[in-house]
């Protein structure tokens, strides 16, 4: 949110109230008053989401024509199918809080609205597939695992649909790598190479420490997120360290270390800088992302009229058969 | 296994060249059309176009699969199409042609899917029980391919005076490569008179009737294109299908004996 937005002032018995309901652990509802900040979080999370979903479809899409077996293709193009229905029904989420697909559409091209930066990392060979399904895909679970119990009903019930989905794309990435890092010498370079390369920026998807975190307090308090950034991460950590082990890759990194008391596999530091670099927009990709979303809109434009003018062709065809 | 006469290696080729010819229309298409998965013109066509490539690389896969079990001689699916070269691939030169605009992209859609319908509907009676089965199950996804891509040209065609004036374009254009589907030679003659397949010239009327149906509909007319192009079933290609192969080829060839 930024600063020069009107904050409304809202009824306190009603905020009290609406307060009440999320920590009874009410489901909100397209039709329920809520505050208007509270709404516009939402706005904002479920359509970052959105163009996660869309954008990230690049990165991956960059393989489909070169996957190495036709089973490796179908399945590729599947998953990158799924993350456009996964856009699609997150946008169809935030409708029911009176934004429409073509305004968040927008913004997206003009550059005023995020998207996971994960997404301005490049796909360089064909293990970043694997590595991108199982890490990205992963972390995208942890996350959305906790948002499926969000208390925004049409956002929680999209998480627990999409959920499913992420959970078999991870298993597809992780089978990849899997036989990668048990395939020849290259294959196996290629894999622990990916490993190296996705491993931070997988970590920085949780987003910044706690301590660092602007809008966590709030979206904690009205239910939208039940875990933090560093406990979410944590999370993910703990269940990556094994699977890496497992299939005989090494994480890149020097300092990590089990924690006996805590339970817990600690890491070393986390590039923060490269972080808001990335988000700032200078990772590796972020022009090219936003360079094909609008070559595709733009390429697309002509498309959309047409239905549109075809659609509006048909409408008067039936009023006039109706009037007659 | 017995050794074979002279005659059945040549009706086991035959029949080798002609599941292939079927295998590699629809994968060469399908990869074509997976080309546009990430930058369609809506969302909605970025998942019904990746639908109809997953339908169509699916089916190839067992067709050459198929093929390659009646070939006999180790080679599965993925070795023939990652260890074939160009000169080697049997599709028509219709699907091999670059994904164009969103108008050429749907109008071969509607030209091969008419003919992929009618191919498909006819071999489900084939008495190759293997090909008959792949058969069936291609008539129900490409039955919705054929309502996707109709319902496109009608309303592109009757949209905007751009859309009608691209599609127009794409069809003058890819006009000249749909004569090939309907090319038979002894391997489509030997492969029908068996029972296993089907004369594609004896489809031709059928097509006709149907994709000028639509395309009147949509208000687009037919070129006068008196020379139609040929070769693909003989391996003479475009130059398209070399760039396209290099691409589709390179991680697979850049590792050899590797599984993935
Ligand atoms: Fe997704
Ligand atoms: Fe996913």
């Amino acid at each position: 949110m930024t600063p020069t937005q009107s904050q409304p002032v809202e009824d306190p018995e009603r905020v009290a109230a609406f307060e009440a309901r999320v920590a009874a652990g009410e489901s909100i509802e397209p039709k329920d008053w809520m505050p208007e900040r509270y709404r516009r979080q939402l706005v904002r999370m479920m359509s970052q989401h959105a163009h996660s979903e869309i954008v990230g479809m690049l990165p991956e899409g960059n393989w489909i024509t070169r996957a190495p077996s036709l089973r490796r293709k179908m399945s590729l193009l599947a998953k990158v199918q799924d993350e456009a229905g996964h856009g699609l029904y997150i946008y169809c989420g935030t409708e029911t809080l009176g934004v429409d697909r073509q305004e968040l559409i927008e913004q997206l091209l003009n550059g005023t609205a995020k998207y996971s930066s994960i997404f301005n990392y490049p796909t360089l060979t064909w293990a970043d597939i694997g590595a991108i399904g199982w890490l990205v895909d992963g972390a995208a679970i942890v996350n959305q695992t906790m948002l499926a119990k969000a208390s925004y009903g049409p956002y929680a019930r999209a998480m627990v649909r999409i959920c499913k989905e992420e959970n078999f794309h991870k298993r597809q990435g992780y089978e990849i790598m899997a036989i990668l890092a048990a395939g020849t010498p290259a294959q196996h370079r290629m894999a622990q190479d990916a490993l190296d390369r996705w491993w931070w920026p997988s970590l920085m998807m949780f987003g910044p420490h706690d301590s660092e975190s602007s809008n966590s307090d709030e979206l904690m308090r009205w239910g939208v997120k039940r875990k933090s950034n560093d406990e979410l991460r944590q999370r993910f950590i703990n269940l990556t360290v094994a699977q890496a082990k497992a299939i005989g890759l090494v994480i890149p990194d020097p300092q990590l270390a089990y924690d006996e008391s805590t339970e817990n596999w600690k890491i070393g530091p986390i590039d923060w800088d490269e972080f808001w670099r990335v988000v700032r927009g200078n990772g590796p990709c972020n022009r090219e992302r936003l360079a094909a979303r609008r070559a595709a809109h733009a390429e697309g434009e002509w498309v959309r009229l047409a239905a549109a003018a075809y659609a509006a062709k048909q409408a008067r065809t039936v009023s006039a058969f109706e009037a007659a | 296994m017995s050794v074979r006469t002279s005659g059945q290696i040549e009706k086991g080729s035959r029949q080798f060249e002609y599941l292939v010819r079927l295998g590699d229309d629809r994968l060469v298409l399908g990869h074509r059309l997976s080309e546009w998965c990430g930058h369609a013109p809506i969302l909605e066509e970025d998942i019904a176009l990746a639908n109809i490539a997953l339908d169509l690389i699916g089916q190839a896969t067992l067709l050459l699969g198929h093929a390659g079990k009646l070939e006999g001689e180790g080679r599965d699916a993925d070795t023939l199409a990652y260890l074939r070269d160009a000169i080697e691939f049997r599709n028509v030169l219709l699907v091999e042609l670059p994904k164009g605009d969103f108008a050429v992209t749907i109008v071969r859609q509607l030209f091969f899917g008419v003919f992929g319908l009618l191919q498909s509907e006819a071999l489900q009676r084939s008495n190759d029980r293997d090909l008959a089965g792949i058969a069936a199950k291609a008539a129900k996804e490409v039955r919705y391919h054929v309502r996707h891509s109709a319902d496109w040209v009608l309303k592109l065609g009757g949209g905007t005076d751009e859309s009608r004036e691209r599609t127009q374009r794409a069809v003058d254009d890819l006009w000249r490569y749909t004569g090939e589907l309907f090319l038979a030679d002894d391997v489509d003659r030997a492969a029908a008179a068996a029972g296993v397949g089907v004369d594609p010239s004896t489809l031709e009327t059928t097509w006709h009737s149907h994709v000028e149906d639509v395309l009147a509909r949509a208000g687009l007319t037919i070129p006068e294109t008196l020379y139609m192009q040929r070769g693909g079933r003989e391996g003479r290609h475009t130059e398209h299908l070399g760039h396209m192969l290099a691409e589709m080829q390179i991680v697979a060839r850049s590792h050899p004996g590797a599984s993935w």
